[in-house]
């Protein structure tokens, strides 16, 4: 009782502005419900007990959010919204457009947020000038992962230009090793996509087409170039790729079937639960071209009544992008801080790669926004144009076809 | 009183239900109906726009395919499961020893659910896995069995799993109706020295008429609310090949937040459903009068 009352004290004290002796009450939904990701959530809410917050979870599992999104869904409509949500991308401002986002600025302000965070990923906090989100990690998408014994085996390097991925792939193919590790399902197909979009059209085009959905440049030649490449890489995957997960993906290339795997930082995960080493058994890069994909975690606050409720957010808020959380966080789930000042001696090779690549790009203005993992685009548009993509990798359409359709679907689903 | 009672209680005993079904089912179809004609995206909205989403049902070419894949999965399920499960039953039905456990094996796959016959399958039809595996093992190097990953074969390879289903318990209803024609008219042909192929084409099969209905109308709705199978077996792939009218709705509405475009969907199938059922109740009801 007494290091309850010592913990709610302190907890006042930190969070400073409250002035009703309010507990801070948080009732947090997210999708965080597998292994590593679940103890990644627990960091959290032991820290937010210890600052004398009672936290209620409200884990929905299930269709990559689609489950929570629907719970999400149901308990505005009943006018009782959680505190704070795992929200990310254009939904954190679509959500904020059905008038139902609370305004953290006063905590955001208070932590300055704005000198620690990358100034593209805090553009996606802000909701008309007010912040309304905290974000917790940054994912990079566009990596491509390899076995390091194969490419050994091969005399191949890392390739840093589309040419030599295809150089090396048609050598590998001829070696009888499958140069790409891939699973047919559309989000994997538009992962692809989206990291050979970025290295042939560069920063800025990938942020006309997939940001600015830019109808000159979705229907340029250089989308036609695209989708060649594309249909380069469906050359490049084994029969059996329909429907296969992104982690038995991944297994194919720690255990040598296939050379190569181009899939977000999660897969790292699948390396080091291997006990494979970076740098030694699988190597780590960009995907030919210059920029970086980001897909960023974050936490939406709801509008709430009650000072408790509002106390917890505001507590939540702070400690969601504090320090510790931050590193303690993205060490567990094997992403990055979003905030650039944390000390990275303790993350891996990969990991301080990305983080400097991130930093590179936000100052060259290359770092962007995943279309494929829900951050360039709002779901209708996101998912029209994954459509198109998936279409075209898994038929014989041509290029041009693709483009001409690409064009239509995106007009389709404005 | 008692009168009272007598003549309310029913109305009162079925007023529950009556208003459950009501609100539930055609209140909820009035919504449906009335948010396919909005702009709703992420939370239903309620200002009429017009038909602007049947628009861009009909625009994507999408939903094309799943309206398709709907035709030739329903049309072929329905064919080739009362097709087999007529044959199935008529075999069965010549006084077999072992007819008992026959039927129960017959019957069984009705008895899993959709999802485990999807995986079961899939995995069968894997070309690595499966039975392109198996037979390339036996040494016959060009079979090539790979409906599942080839986007214009994938959606009979759904026929394939949900024939296998199915057929069975179509089996089931033609044996019963079968044994309930009159055994008298049947020895009476038999003494005429009729051949049993033409008994069966002449007399049995026309006198099983309703139970070829009854058979047709739960096929045809197993097949337009087809879901489980489709997500289990293929989800929807390779790209989006074998999506279905059911799949597209739940992509819209769970996966992008386009409630429009899932409620003009929604209504579109209704209208499918409504082109089959129609007719059925309306010569159910018309013997009814007779």
């Amino acid at each position: 009782m007494k290091t309850s009352v010592f913990a709610a004290v302190s907890a006042i004290a930190v969070t400073g502005a409250m002035t009703a002796v309010a507990e801070p009450q948080a009732e947090v939904l997210h999708w965080w419900t597998s292994g590593g990701e679940a103890k990644s959530v627990a960091v959290l809410q032991q820290e937010f007990a210890d600052n004398g917050g009672t936290w209620t979870d409200m884990p929905v599992a299930g269709g990559g959010g689609d489950a929570a999104m629907t719970a999400l869904r149901a308990r505005v409509l009943s006018g009782n919204a959680p505190t704070a949500v795992q929200l990310k991308g254009p939904a954190i401002q679509e959500w904020y457009e059905e008038g139902v986002l609370a305004d953290i600025s006063s905590v955001a302000e208070a932590e300055g947020w704005a000198d620690v965070l990358p100034a593209s990923i805090a553009g996606h906090m802000m909701c008309e000038g007010t912040w309304c989100a905290a974000p917790v990690n940054v994912h990079r998408v566009d990596w491509i992962w390899a076995n390091a014994d194969v490419l050994e085996a091969n005399g191949i390097a890392m390739p840093t230009t589309w040419d030599e991925f295809n150089a090396a792939a048609d050598k590998l193919a001829a070696a009888g090793v499958t140069p790409l590790a891939h699973g047919g399902q559309a989000w994997q197909d538009a992962t692809v996509f989206e990291a050979v979009a970025l290295g042939i059209l560069g920063a800025d085009g990938f942020r006309k087409a997939f940001v600015e959905l830019d109808m000159d440049t979705l229907k340029s030649d250089e989308m036609v170039a695209v989708f060649d490449q594309m249909r380069k890489m469906r050359g490049y995957v084994d029969d059996n790729f329909s429907g296969r997960d992104w982690n038995l993906a991944t297994a194919m290339v720690m255990n040598g079937e296939a050379a190569f795997q181009i899939m977000g930082d999660w897969a790292k995960g699948e390396f080091l639960a291997a006990g494979k080493a970076p740098g030694e058994d699988f190597l780590c890069a960009s995907v030919p071209g210059d920029g970086f994909l980001y897909n960023v975690d974050s936490f939406a606050m709801f509008n709430v009544d009650g000072d408790d409720k509002k106390a917890g957010q505001d507590l939540l808020a702070k400690l969601i992008v504090g320090q510790n959380f931050q590193k303690v966080f993205n060490l567990n789930k094997g992403s990055i801080p979003a905030r650039v000042d944390v000390a990275l001696d303790d993350f891996d090779s990969c990991a301080r790669l990305s983080a400097k690549d991130m930093n590179e790009s936000s100052d060259n203005g290359s770092l962007l926004p995943s279309y494929a993992h829900g951050m360039a685009l709002r779901g209708a548009q996101s998912g029209a144009i994954t459509d198109v993509v998936t279409a075209h990798f898994n038929s014989d359409m041509s290029s041009a076809d693709a483009v001409n359709m690409l064009v239509d679907a995106v007009a389709n689903s404005m | 009183m008692t009168e009272w009672l007598e003549r309310h209680i029913p109305k009162m005993v079925l007023a529950p239900s009556f208003i459950a079904t009501l609100v539930f089912v055609y209140g909820f179809i009035a919504w449906t109906a009335w948010v396919s004609l909005t702009r709703s995206r992420l939370l239903p909205k309620y200002e009429v726009e017009g038909l602007i989403q049947y628009e861009r049902l009909f625009a994507s070419p999408r939903f094309d395919t799943a309206m398709m894949n709907l035709f030739i999965f329903g049309t072929l399920f329905i064919l080739i499961s009362m097709v087999l499960g007529l044959l199935i039953a008529i075999l069965l039905d010549q006084k077999i020893r072992t007819e008992g456990v026959l039927r129960t094996i017959y019957l069984y796959p009705m008895a899993l659910s959709m999802i485990v016959t999807g995986t079961a399958w899939k995995w069968i039809m894997n070309p690595g896995l499966g039975i392109e595996k198996m037979v390339r093992d036996w040494g016959f190097e060009s079979f090539s069995f790979d409906w599942v990953i080839d986007p214009d074969m994938a959606i009979y390879a759904i026929v394939i799993a949900g024939v296998w289903q199915a057929s069975g318990f179509v089996m089931a209803l033609f044996l019963a109706g079968l044994r309930s024609v009159d055994g008298e008219i049947i020895k009476a042909a038999q003494v005429d020295g009729i051949p049993s192929w033409r008994i069966y084409s002449a007399i049995i099969i026309p006198s099983m008429a309703p139970i070829f209905l009854s058979a047709f109308i739960v096929l045809a709705h197993l097949a337009i609310k087809s879901f489980d199978l489709v997500i289990a077996l293929t989800g929807g792939g390779p790209g989006y090949a074998t999506d279905l009218p059911a799949t597209y709705m739940y992509a819209m509405a769970f996966s992008r937040g386009d409630i429009g475009q899932a409620a003009s969907s929604a209504m579109v199938m209704m209208a499918v459903v409504f082109a089959i059922v129609v007719p059925y109740l309306y010569s159910e009801l018309r013997v009814k009068h007779d």
